[in-house]
């Protein structure tokens, strides 16, 4: 497995961004992700870069433990730049790369949207490095609540969603025990014609459903023979509670929207 | 077929920060017909050291040879059909690969694999039936109906049908009810006989390795501690303690028996019937004198 990438996992810590309440989190993050779009000018720009480097820099994880971890979006970002860069014919030709022109316009969209790309990376990889599923999970329930109001199961949503991810690494490691059982009885994975690589998934599909169902229902068995019957009249052993440090981030973040309506161009 | 390790280490996810030594420079020889227990605690390298025979894991370091094939750390792996035809493994809760309709494809998926041709694969899947002691009136069933005991033996069927020459079982008997377990370790002695294999049993239980091993190895921490024969290995107490591992219960028995009268009763290889005519004839003999 690859754990180079680090998008969607946890990493422990103290500091004030892992404190926060994943509600606080979740909606700056949601804002951000939106206001990133309203950016168009040179300061702009630089108020959001220098915002979410400051959100990177506040939870303590190690800055090159976070870009080394967006390495496979690196890719995408390049990507998207080398696309605007031969695509985008505006502005004064700046110099040529064998006869192909490049403009001045061209460099700038492609720095443009590659920088808007990587923030919006960055910023939401910071929710998942900092917050844990179960509390991601817990913050979405508290934000859905006013939908339970026209009879959306939000208690079921949630509750599936953190059963979910509990169970992913289970059925990695089910998946990659499975697939060497087959190996061994010479399904090759490998290499082989597309059509065979095909039909070499199906002895790994098949059992791995069969044992995902069969979780699922020992699951449901168990939590009914606890008495579990859905979220009326259910308590929480983590409550969330908006603190003072969460206002303070609505707070600094207002500020940051005030800034970028002033800025942008 | 020979196996052999030569200063064979693993280590999982090698240059990251997440870096796991699963076994270090092992070395040991593995005779061809022999019957050998890896013993050890969970997390000691059993399953590591056994995914290397054929050549699911190559090692990080060493050598490993089995048979004319030749696992080093360089070496880009090739042919692997063939040495997987040849080495059968029986991972834990093999009923969990089962996937085909019926029991009969299930057997006959590891030898179509392998290129066995029809008319000889619809006999060894009759045989391979056979050697696991299910009737042949299964064969149309669907594997997923049976009981849990019948759906390993229908995997385990499904790789004996391959006819490796060397048969891997790591902890076959693992969740199976006594006579259950029984049944399954006389079945795999039989079938190591008949079919002069060479058997490499990974388990928990020191009564097995005691009982149906001809050669004992004992991992700790991802190396090798201890070797011999049961009967070498077993009686060492305190070493077994070190590592967390108990003396099969007719060794601890005869250790009683040693320190509250004075006699010279060893350990050799008896049954349990074996032991109880002899003391029998020890008693006695008291009286006698």
């Amino acid at each position: 497995m690859n754990n180079a990438f680090i998008i969607g996992q946890y990493v422990p810590g103290e500091s004030i961004v892992h404190r926060l309440d994943p509600r606080t989190k979740m909606v700056v993050i949601f804002l951000f992700v939106i206001i990133v779009f309203f950016a168009n000018s040179f300061w702009s720009y630089a108020l959001l870069a220098v915002f979410s480097l400051a959100c990177a820099l506040f939870t303590r994880i190690k800055f090159s433990y976070i870009i080394k971890g967006l390495t496979p979006v690196w890719f995408l970002i390049i990507f998207t730049f080398l696309l605007h860069l031969i695509v985008t014919k505006e502005g004064d030709i700046l110099f040529r790369i064998f006869t192909y022109p490049v403009y001045a316009g061209g460099v700038m969209q492609g720095a443009a949207i590659s920088l808007r790309f990587f923030l919006l990376i960055m910023v939401t990889s910071l929710l998942t490095l900092t917050t844990t599923p179960i509390e991601i999970t817990d913050a979405i329930e508290s934000l859905l609540q006013p939908l339970k109001k026209i009879r959306f199961p939000v208690h079921e949503l949630a509750l599936m969603m953190s059963i979910s991810l509990r169970f992913i690494p289970t059925l990695l490691q089910e998946t990659e025990k499975i697939s060497k059982a087959q190996a061994s009885r010479g399904v090759d994975f490998k290499t082989g014609r597309v059509k065979e690589r095909i039909q070499a998934v199906v002895p790994l599909l098949v059992p791995l459903f069969v044992s995902a169902f069969k979780r699922a229902e020992e699951l449901a068995m168990a939590m009914e023979a606890r008495g579990y019957q859905g979220g009326e009249g259910r308590t929480k052993l983590r409550e969330l509670k908006i603190q003072q440090r969460d206002i303070l981030v609505f707070g600094v973040f207002a500020l940051l929207i005030v800034g970028l309506l002033f800025t942008r161009a | 077929m020979d196996i052999s390790f030569k200063n064979v280490s693993y280590t999982y996810q090698l240059n990251t920060p997440f870096e796991h030594k699963a076994i270090e420079d092992m070395s040991f020889n593995i005779p061809s017909g022999s019957f050998v227990a890896i013993v050890g605690h969970t997390g000691s390298g059993k399953s590591t050291l056994i995914q290397h025979l054929n050549g699911l894991l190559q090692p990080t370091a060493g050598e490993v040879a089995i048979g004319s094939y030749r696992l080093t750390a360089e070496k880009k792996l090739k042919d692997l059909k063939e040495l997987r035809s040849k080495v059968g493994i029986v991972f834990q809760y093999p009923e969990h690969q089962l996937f085909e309709e019926t029991v009969a494809k299930d057997i006959a998926f590891g030898p179509l694999n392998f290129g066995v041709e029809q008319q000889e694969i619809e006999k060894r899947t009759a045989e391979a039936l056979k050697a696991v002691q299910l009737p042949e009136g299964m064969l149309e069933r669907s594997p997923f109906e049976l009981s849990g005991g019948q759906m390993r033996r229908v995997a385990i069927a499904g790789v004996l049908a391959v006819q490796p020459e060397v048969l891997i079982l790591d902890e076959p008997t693992a969740g199976l009810d006594p006579r259950g377990q029984k049944d399954m370790m006389e079945m795999f002695k039989r079938l190591h006989k008949q079919e002069g294999l060479t058997t490499i049993l990974v388990t928990h239980s020191m009564e097995d390795a005691l009982v149906y091993a001809d050669h004992v190895m004992i991992m700790d921490h991802g190396r090798k501690y201890m070797e011999g024969s049961p009967q070498e290995v077993f009686v060492k107490k305190e070493e077994l303690k070190r590592v967390d591992l108990d003396v099969p219960e007719i060794i601890q028995f005869i250790f009683k028996v040693r320190e509250m009268f004075p006699t010279d009763l060893n350990y050799h290889g008896q049954t349990i019937p074996e032991l109880a005519e002899e003391l029998g004839r020890i008693t006695r003999g008291d009286i006698h004198e």
